[in-house]
């Protein structure tokens, strides 16, 4: 491996740029994680579930619809989110006078139960999915190839966290929803109708899953396996940005990424362990994690 | 359960007091199927190689010596210590004769000293590290389908003497992939190439971005990949992304399933070259195997399960052979007849345990010459067993004098 640490500096952008590619999933998925838990108080432990179930439902739109990639990109989130409001409305709303824990418990459930669903029907190998079109191919960027689907991901991705973070610091619909979470009662008494908001955040988080979904769907084989696979990795990702908030989910998403794609040049092996060792040494010395405040 | 075995035990002993000559313990022959069933191996092992065993029970008439067979499966999850807790569950209480599959050699390698400390008959279908006939083999240990080895041999120099004279492997992070990068390493060294150097993967890893990055920067010609299933998938898939393949380099999987290639699409997998011992579409006898099996799993069976099938059928002959299930007498019997079944004629078993059979070198079809869904392999060569295993002085197992 030593010869590899003396690695010439192109190299190493090339993997700082894997990194961020790879961030951008942790990001979109530990800010649907951070809304959820800001606004409902609920460790939604189905969302690498509803992750996979937004790239198979692509695949579906696709193979039995005949819809591509760029509808897909709209409606899969329409369509997970949907699922999401059927959820919170049927099961998880029953919930809220109870500990986190039975939260996190149904959740988890369900998330054993889709995965399961799925890989009755499709096996573990997972289904192909094309990169559209547009986007093949890719760019010698002099220090390392891009495919452009990748750099693609990347901007979706900051786009989607940057607007989700305007809409909810900064618009006054935003300002609703962090009011209810602080004292429902109060905003109810304004008329406002609480019960809806928590149903449509709920779904929004879910929906931004669904969307990471379609976007990895070119990338990784679309398996039933694939929101396992990534979900660990996220609420570490959550944990260390600190529960709840919104702008660390972000910022931490895209370091980590940038961090494990470091140390899969420097020592692989450890590639899928780095990130729990960043997480024990944040908690050991931040315990609300880096962004969060103690409560 | 335990109540019910209990009397079953408790019969079977007065019922082999009785019969003299019909030596079963418990009076069933019992045998377990262990593998990934949920995991990133289930599509190439999981329910299928438990339908393989069913199958060779029933062609068996579902009793051997008047004892009904039972088939039994667990999920190991791709860990030895899940693996060896149930293997121990199965022989101590549950009273399972034979184990079978058990896929991921470093599972494989837990099963195989139980099994040789127990004396219970393993029946490897499913692992591929070399080391399971080599230095960890076991008198009661038979490697069934394929191991690292034959691999090399196939995928590995075929592609050293097509002009890949330098390599650089890919290596999924345990027991296996070391054997595979070592053994395939080996096989390109001895057909004149350099390894340039390797980057190993931790075990079912989604995104290869970086790893192949590496791969390219090597700039070695042949890219070596030491890993399996969902891992072989996503590494092939994200190389044509990289445009791994379109920049001159080329993909060696060197342990690709024919499940895989139905995964992944031949545009992407097209001209890949694999080695396998057994390919549904080969003959007669492989196709009407693979069809009974079709219809019952929609989907071609991989060369572990049509190799699993195998096992239990060689296993179940030579329980009735030996007119015994002592582990013993069952080992030395399966020595002694040989392999006969869809994949393989009159084939031998080595002193080591190694299954002595025809390997295959096959080219993944381009989409133009496919006919249809799972027409994916054409036929470039067939490696004789003889070239196909390593040569018995060269594995360092201490049955072999």
């Amino acid at each position: 491996m030593f010869e590899l640490l003396g690695i010439a500096p192109p190299a190493l952008f090339g993997q700082l740029l894997l990194g961020l590619i790879n961030g951008s999933f942790y990001a979109i998925l530990s800010l649907g994680l951070a809304v959820i838990f800001g606004m409902l108080n609920v460790i939604n432990f189905a969302h690498g579930a509803l992750y996979m179930i937004g790239a198979f439902t692509a695949w579906m739109l696709l193979n039995y619809f005949g819809i591509g990639y760029w509808a897909s990109l709209i409606l899969a989130p329409l369509i997970v989110g949907l699922l999401g409001a059927l959820i919170e409305r049927t099961l998880l709303r029953r919930l809220y006078h109870l500990d986190h824990l039975y939260g996190l418990l149904l959740t988890f459930g369900l998330a054993l139960i889709f995965e399961g669903l799925f890989r009755r029907e499709f096996g573990s190998s997972g289904q192909p999915y094309s990169i559209p079109e547009l986007l093949t191919g890719g760019n010698n960027l002099g220090f390392m190839f891009l495919p452009n689907y990748r750099g693609w991901v990347v901007v979706a991705s900051l786009v989607v966290c940057l607007s989700t973070w305007f809409v909810i610091e900064r618009t006054k619909l935003g300002s609703y929803l962090r009011a209810a979470t602080e004292n429902p009662t109060l905003v109810s008494a304004f008329g406002i109708n609480v019960p809806r908001m928590i149903l449509l955040t709920y779904a929004f988080g879910v929906g931004l899953a669904a969307f990471a979904g379609v976007l990895a769907a070119p990338i990784y084989q679309v398996s039933p396996l694939m929101g396992s696979n990534l979900i660990i990795v996220v609420f570490a990702v959550v944990v260390i940005g600190g529960m709840g908030s919104i702008i660390g989910s972000v910022v931490t998403g895209f370091g980590l990424g940038v961090i494990e794609g470091l140390t899969k040049v420097f020592y692989p092996e450890a590639s899928t362990t780095v990130i729990f060792l960043v997480m024990a040494i944040v908690l050991l010395i931040r315990p609300a994690g880096l962004f969060g405040r103690a409560r | 359960m335990k109540l019910k075995y209990g009397l079953a035990g408790i019969a079977g002993m007065m019922l082999a007091a009785g019969a003299a000559n019909a030596q079963i313990s418990d009076d069933v022959i019992k045998i377990g199927v262990m593998n990934d069933q949920s995991g990133l191996y289930a599509d190439i092992t999981g329910q299928g190689s438990v339908l393989a065993a069913r199958m060779a029970a029933e062609d068996a008439g579902g009793k051997v010596l008047d004892k009904p067979i039972e088939i039994v499966f667990a999920d190991h999850q791709n860990k030895p210590d899940v693996g060896s807790t149930v293997v121990r569950q199965w022989i101590d209480q549950d009273k399972v004769d034979a184990i079978a599959d058990v896929p991921t050699s470093s599972v494989a390698l837990a099963v195989q000293q139980i099994t040789k400390e127990k004396k219970r008959l393993f029946l490897m279908s499913g692992p591929a590290s070399s080391d399971l006939t080599g230095k960890a083999c076991s008198p009661y240990g038979f490697h069934f389908t394929y191991d690292t080895y034959m691999l090399a041999i196939g995928t590995g120099a075929a592609l050293a003497k097509a002009g890949g004279d330098t390599w650089f492997f890919l290596t999924s992070d345990y027991a296996f992939g070391h054997a595979l990068e070592r053994d395939a390493g080996e096989a390109a060294k001895a057909a004149g190439a350099k390894v340039l150097g390797a980057v190993r993967h931790p075990l079912n890893t989604s995104d290869f971005s970086s790893f192949l990055l590496q791969a390219q920067s090597s700039k070695a010609k042949i890219i070596g990949l030491a890993n399996a299933g969902g891992d072989t998938i996503n590494s092939i898939k994200q190389a044509a992304e990289f445009g791994i393949v379109a920049g001159g380099q080329r993909l060696a999987g060197l342990l690709v399933f024919v499940t895989d290639v139905h995964a992944l699409g031949l545009k992407t997998a097209q001209g890949l070259v694999v080695t396998a011992s057994y390919y549904w579409d080969q003959n007669d006898e492989t196709r009407k195997f693979a069809k009974r099996y079709f219809e019952k799993m929609g989907k071609q069976p991989s060369m572990v399960q049509a190799g699993g099938y195998s096992g239990v059928a060689h296993y179940l002959k030579a329980v009735k052979a030996a007119g015994t299930d002592d582990p013993d007498k069952v080992a030395a019997k399966m020595r002694e007849l040989p392999v006969n079944d869809f994949m393989t004629k009159d084939a031998k078993i080595r002193a080591d345990g190694r299954i002595m059979r025809d390997a295959y070198l096959f080219q993944v079809k381009a989409p133009s010459e496919s006919k249809g869904p799972w027409d994916y392999y054409k036929q470039l060569a067939v490696i004789p067993a003889e070239e196909a295993a390593r040569p018995l002085k060269d594995g360092g197992c201490d049955l072999v004098k």
